[in-house]
């Protein structure tokens, strides 16, 4: 166990004074790690950024909110089922609210329909484009916003005054308490029950749906997204990586005769292995660490001049960035190395 | 004090190897550099090993250092099967029992002598303290103690010579193994370095050495000629006595 420290601590300084002994062959080697590794890590910041983005788009539903309404928030397949289904009223409200009322401990705030329009309010001067509107005309005041963002609110009444009470709508029910989500759910399915008359044996003729569906739809497109520009910009890092290995094959080349020398006085297989491999590694950790500094300060950069770029930086960025440059390092070190320990001590004495 | 020459009593065997062949196969062609060697060595010999070039010493050399494995025959070091050993066996048994002197001293180039002597001592899992201490020690008692942090380009010939020998002596080896120690020296700083082995071998030192030039093998107790990959003659003494050769073995 101490030898191998030694040994690790010996392949350690090794490539250091390998690395300062070659600096412009290392660094030219490193600059292929440098440029893979800025590229993956922007990426990385950019899927970031879009997952942020998504995060923010999908708060304007509200995560204490329950949306009642005729089709699931969801792909279906056998939509047939659905189609007939009876619409949602706008008077549903009415009923549910006294039922919420009737409830003691109840998980339910509040019912209020919601039109799933989309329109532009104006007040004063400001224009607000993509309003889900819950109904609107000139002489709404407009007295404070809810979690909700870009909404209107109005009088219950006034709302039934413009869109008829009988109206479709699909109807949002806030939650107190949005860790338990799942038992206003229940909730909400028994309340609707009742006023849709149900009896016990029927399946539900609605829908009841919360952020969390729209996202389980949206975060498989988000990861492939992911996925395909990591891959795309993995590329680059992998031509990083095929130059490390190409100087290490070099490296072990060059050397050749102290490889046999090394054997000679007692180097093991193991040990001439672990000596190459850190090398590669050492480099890649290099490149590494100088991409991840330039992808920063680009992050940094960009970020000052366009602040709505979807672009974020994260400590888990750095960590997977240097844990990317090792995993480089291994693999491309591997082949040489391994090609190194396997030498003949003999043939390698010999070598010229 | 012994006189240059005597012949001690034989101690232990260390190396001994029977019928031993080393074919190269190249292409169509089959090289037979060693064609049946029989040789047995005792602790605290020393033993040069002569012969035309081509004739094999080399190759006998690394057997007999476990860096080449024979095509047929049987070599045991200090007892042990030297076929039987796997790799990590095999450098262990360079690391502590076989010190390597070479022709062109092998010395890493970009570290200073300490370290180069450091090296079979990392090898051997010494604690860093320990190494420093013990490779000061070697470099000293081959009179390098003022240059442990030169560099080998900022040595002399003979004294990188002298580097390479405190290397191979620094894991206190059975035996030394020298590859024409003085083939890239003058004849003036051989003879130094030659002073050294003599030095070694009063110490209690194994030695072994490939040479052809006569002079340098004056210095050993034994002589084995190889010719063609055979052993032609093995004798006590030296080459100056072969008008009337003390022969111990003589095979052809
Ligand atoms: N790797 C090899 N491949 C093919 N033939 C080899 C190899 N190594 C040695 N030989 C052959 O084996 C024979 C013995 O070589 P060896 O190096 O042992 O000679 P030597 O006695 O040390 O000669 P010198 O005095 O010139 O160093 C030679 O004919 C050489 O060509
Ligand atoms: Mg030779």
């Amino acid at each position: 166990m101490k030898r191998l420290l030694y040994e690790l601590s010996e392949s350690w300084k090794i490539a250091a004074a390998q690395m300062r002994s070659n600096l412009t062959r290392s660094t030219l080697t490193a600059l292929g790690v440098i440029i893979g590794i800025i590229a993956v890590t922007l990426m990385g910041t950019a899927v970031n950024g879009i997952s942020i983005g998504f995060d923010k788009s999908m708060a304007v539903l509200g995560d204490d909110v329950l949306y009642v309404t005729q089709w699931p928030w969801k792909p279906v397949d056998d939509w047939w089922n659905y189609r007939d289904r009876k619409k949602i009223k706008t008077d549903y409200t009415e009923t549910l609210n006294r039922m919420i009322a009737a409830t003691p401990n109840s998980n339910l705030v509040i019912a209020v329909p919601t039109s799933n329009l989309m329109r532009s309010i104006k007040y004063g001067g400001n224009q607000v484009d993509n309003v889900f509107v819950l109904g609107t005309t000139s002489d709404f005041i407009v007295i404070g916003l809810f979690s909700w963002d870009s909404m209107v609110a109005m009088p219950l009444g006034a709302f039934n005054k413009y869109f008829s009470a009988k109206s479709d709508s699909d109807v949002r029910v806030k939650v107190k308490d949005k860790t338990r989500l799942a038992d206003a759910k229940d909730e909400l399915t028994g309340l609707m029950r009742r006023v849709r008359g149900l009896p016990p044996e029927k399946k539900d003729d609605f829908s009841i749906n919360e952020q969390q569906a729209f996202k389980s739809t949206l975060d498989p497109v988000k990861n492939s997204i992911a996925i395909a520009g990591l891959f795309i910009t993995g590329l680059s890092l992998f031509v990083g990586a095929i130059g490390i290995m190409n100087i290490t094959f070099v490296s072990v080349k060059e050397r050749t005769k102290e490889i046999g020398t090394r054997k000679a006085l007692g180097a093991r297989r193991r040990t001439i292995l672990l000596q190459f491999l850190i090398e590669s590694t050492a480099l890649c950790l290099l490149g590494g660490f100088i991409g991840l500094a330039f992808a920063y300060l680009m992050c940094f950069g960009i970020g000052k001049a366009f602040p709505s770029f979807p672009i974020h930086f994260s400590v888990g960025l750095v960590f997977l960035s240097m844990i990317v440059s090792i995993l480089t390092g291994l693999f491309s070190g591997f082949a040489p190395a391994w090609t190194a320990s396997r030498l003949d001590p003999v043939a390698a004495l010999r070598y010229e | 004090m012994e006189t240059r020459n005597s012949i001690r009593p034989p101690g232990p065997v260390v190396i001994d190897i029977e019928n031993i062949t080393k074919d190269y196969v190249m292409g169509e062609e089959v090289v037979r550099a060693l064609r049946g060697v029989n040789l047995k060595i005792h602790r605290n010999e020393y033993i040069a090993i002569m012969g035309p070039s081509g004739s094999g010493k080399s190759t006998l050399m690394n057997m007999l250092g476990c860096l080449d494995t024979p095509t047929s025959g049987r070599y045991e070091f200090n007892g042990k099967n030297v076929a039987e050993m796997d790799d990590d066996e095999l450098a262990a048994v360079r690391n502590r029992e076989i010190g390597f002197v070479f022709q062109t001293f092998n010395l890493l180039p970009r570290s200073t002598s300490l370290r180069n002597v450091e090296l079979p001592l990392i090898y051997a899992g010494i604690q860093p303290e320990r190494r420093v201490e013990r490779a000061t020690q070697v470099l000293t008692d081959v009179g390098l103690g003022d240059r442990i942090h030169h560099k080998p380009n900022e040595l002399s010939g003979g004294q990188r010579q002298r580097v390479a020998i405190a290397r191979a002596l620094v894991n206190g080896p059975s035996i030394i193994l020298a590859d024409e120690p003085t083939g890239n020296l003058d004849s003036k700083t051989g003879e130094e370095i030659m002073e050294l082995l003599e030095d070694l071998y009063r110490r209690g030192n194994t030695i072994i050495l490939v040479t052809h030039e006569r002079d340098i093998a004056a210095h050993a107790r034994r002589t084995v000629h190889l010719r063609d990959g055979l052993i032609e003659m093995d004798h006590a003494g030296f080459i100056a006595e072969l008008d009337m050769p003390v022969a111990t073995q003589t095979s052809a």
